[in-house]
């Protein structure tokens, strides 16, 4: 989980150019909409397309999007249950 | 009714130089475009995350406002919506539409898209220092100052702005020229009239 954590933490800055920030920077459970990292609806479908292309995972429920994107850790939380369901 | 209105301040970025007024305030020779607007925003100090979110042509054009408002513009002496912004360019955002139809043949950049229009420019200004008065964004085959002379002029004019910033925001691959006038009514001693032998004055020094 904390390899997947890093790479979770090092792709938000790469695909939402957050050149200002490292991956230290993001705690674990900061949430990452409004009041913790700032992102706004543009970003959200960034870590959307993030998760398909890194991953493999299609969010088909919209209504998914801001439990699995509060912060890094409930994105590493679906991730991981979306890869064990799919072993 | 016939006012006067003057070039308060005039902002220059072309060929990897920076002119504030006429006068050269920052050079970075080597530098790629990209790396050459990064290295403006970093030599101006400022701190506005958002930048590194924008397309070339909107860094271009908001770092060249930046540089034209310091020091010079007084926004307390105006309401939100008395300020406005005119702009005009050749490629329009062709540099990012590029760039997002080569992503759209994977999965279509959202970040990409929303710049795929050259007014997005004025936007992202606009945000920065919340003006809320007119503004539009041409294109033009190539800089037409009596155009833009005669559209603010219609503005201010009209009493619809009572300060505009106007000119030329051209960006497309490793080319790139922005040559912007802030407009008001009331000038300090020296200042040009905001005539379209003044702007071309101005211009051909980026083009000089």
């Amino acid at each position: 989980m904390d390899k997947l954590l890093l790479d979770l933490k090092k792709q938000i800055i790469t695909q939402l150019n957050l050149q200002d920030i490292q991956p230290e920077d993001i705690g674990d459970d900061q949430p990452l909409f409004i009041e913790g990292l700032g992102l706004d609806s543009i970003d959200a479908l960034e870590l959307i397309v993030l998760l398909q292309q890194s991953y493999k995972i299609k969010l088909s429920n919209a209504d998914e999007g801001p439990k699995v994107f509060r912060s890094v850790k409930t994105m590493a939380e679906y991730i991981t249950a979306h890869q064990a369901q799919n072993a | 009714m016939l006012i006067n209105k003057y070039i308060t301040a005039s902002c220059i970025i072309r060929k990897n130089a920076v002119y504030k007024n006429a006068e050269k305030i920052f050079e970075n020779k080597e530098a790629a475009v990209a790396a050459f607007l990064h290295s403006i925003y970093q030599h101006q100090q400022i701190k506005y995350p958002k930048f590194y979110k924008m397309d070339n042509l909107s860094k271009l054009g908001w770092l060249a406002t930046e540089i034209l408002l310091t020091d010079n513009f007084k926004k307390d002496n105006y309401a939100p919506e008395d300020i406005g912004v005119v702009f005009a360019n050749a490629s329009a955002s062709l540099d990012t539409d590029v760039k997002y139809y080569e992503t759209a043949k994977d999965i279509a950049s959202p970040a990409l898209f929303v710049y795929t229009l050259p007014n997005i420019v004025i936007g992202e200004i606009c945000i920065r220092h919340q003006f809320k008065g007119e503004n539009a964004f041409f294109i033009n085959e190539k800089f037409d100052a009596e155009f833009i002379e005669q559209y603010v002029t219609n503005l201010i004019n009209n009493n619809i702005l009572q300060a505009c910033i106007c000119g030329w925001v051209e960006l497309l691959n490793e080319e790139y020229t922005a040559v912007l006038f802030l407009v008001e009514k009331e000038a300090a001693a020296g200042q040009a009239f905001f005539t379209s032998e003044n702007i071309i004055k101005i211009y051909q020094l980026a083009n000089g």
